[in-house]
């Protein structure tokens, strides 16, 4: 369960991450023009979490947040509000980020803890002809488990599979009657 | 059903009745929705030929269910294929196996599975009463290999991809998107209905289709991409191992 947990919270995280990296990206923009950038290593320590066993085959996180040009909001990240204790689990609430401005308008979102675990992820703010997934989703993905594909051949009572219409035309509706009954 | 092969398996079935009706209740959806054929009630409602007032109890739930879906995934999920025809086959499969599978439990029956052109509903044990496995078909050899087995005592499992039939499936939000980055999309749910209806939206989310479902409170999902990588959703690990 703590490995749910773990990957609950860094999703959970993601627009907060989000708003680091951009942060980040920010900050290391300023340092090209002679800004310190200590507190890039100072920051980052509460993203580790990543690092435990299940997900440590796991590449490091990818910056791959649109590249916003200006921070509206300079406050710092609202991370420690869902910091995991050292079990994993959320304190319960609802736990609003700030707002952003990703390069196609802002977004602000809200994530909602039950019980210690992310029940929802709440867009406040959103430009309209986009979809939220679509900024969930690519800052969660480095932090689920993969693994390389490995075909096999065992037993199994049936398969999942994209439809397969001329095979199944092949196959026929007669032919599944007959395995169904046999 | 929609030119698709369709097995079912009901552990101590006492004649074959069963099987007739759950046959019959196919075609039956079939006659209904079938896109391909000339007389479907959807291909007059295409046709202009009948009226919204006129539609069937089935026609009108299959379309709010539907609407509701797009709403649930973003809005990437849609009936309104690329040429503007109505096309619920992504909706009516899934709700199909689901009342096949609801049509089985009345008749009193608590263990079997209703597969779909590999959709799959599956409930109770399989006749050594251990769960039911299910193989993930490999999207590099569907004919051939499987790359995961699952263990299911009351889930569906749906796939959705593009190895089969083509790109059958795209994006509401951009149209001429190939969706090619990701080669299949499996998910597992309480039902077949909904894990089918979420695994056609994911699809069309490509890459970031299995962080939706990783936020699907009760579903689970395997994503297979281009390169033979596979992405799996935190919990997915409690249906690869018999208990």
């Amino acid at each position: 369960m703590k490995k749910l947990f773990l990957s609950l919270f860094l999703i959970a995280g993601f627009a907060f991450w989000t708003l680091h990296q951009k942060k980040l990206s920010d900050t290391a923009a300023l340092s090209t023009v002679g800004m310190p950038v200590a507190t890039v290593s100072t920051t980052l320590p509460s993203q580790t979490p990543v690092s435990t066993p299940s997900t440590a085959k796991q590449p490091p996180p990818k910056a791959t947040t649109p590249p916003a040009t200006t921070t509206p909001t300079p406050t710092p990240t609202p991370a420690p509000k869902t910091t995991p204790t050292s079990t994993g689990a959320f304190r319960d609430g609802q736990y609003t980020g700030l707002v952003a401005d990703a390069y196609y308008g802002n977004v602000q979102v809200k994530a909602v803890i039950t019980n210690g675990k992310l029940t929802d992820v709440k867009f406040l703010q959103y430009p309209n002809d986009r979809s939220t997934s679509v900024f969930i989703n690519s800052q969660a993905l480095p932090y689920l488990r993969q693994e390389a594909i490995q075909a096999q051949s065992a037993k199994v009572n049936t398969i999942s599979g994209a439809t397969d219409t001329s095979g199944a035309f092949r196959k026929s509706l007669a032919d599944a009657l007959t395995q169904a009954k046999a | 059903m929609m030119g698709m092969t369709i097995t079912i398996e009901v552990v101590g079935a006492r004649d074959s009745k069963i099987f007739d009706d759950v046959f019959s209740y196919f075609r039956h959806v079939d006659d209904v929705f079938s896109t391909y054929k000339e007389t479907s009630e959807i291909t007059k409602i295409n046709k202009g030929l009948i009226k919204e007032n006129a539609y069937s109890e089935e026609i009108q739930h299959i379309f709010s269910q539907a609407k509701k879906t797009t709403i649930e995934t973003h809005g990437y999920f849609s009936i309104i294929t690329n040429d503007g025809v109505c096309d619920p086959s992504g909706i009516v499969k899934g709700w199909a196996i689901k009342n096949a599978a609801d049509m089985i439990e009345k008749a009193e029956y608590r263990s079997f599975f209703v597969d779909a052109g590999g959709d799959i509903e599956a409930r109770g044990t399989n006749e050594e009463g251990t769960p039911w496995t299910v193989g993930i078909r490999d999207p590099f050899n569907p004919e051939k290999n499987i790359v995961k087995v699952l263990y299911l005592k009351n889930n569906g499992v749906a796939t959705s991809g593009s190895y089969s039939r083509g790109a059958h499936i795209y994006n509401p939000h951009d149209r001429t998107n190939a969706l090619d980055e990701i080669i299949s999309i499996t998910v597992i749910g309480p039902n077949v209905y909904d894990a089918d209806r979420f695994a056609t939206a994911a699809f069309a989310m490509q890459r970031d289709g299995i962080a939706f479902i990783e936020l699907l409170p009760g579903f689970e999902g395997y994503m297979i991409d281009t390169n033979g990588t596979a992405t799996m959703t935190s919990g997915f690990d409690r249906y690869t191992t018999a208990q």
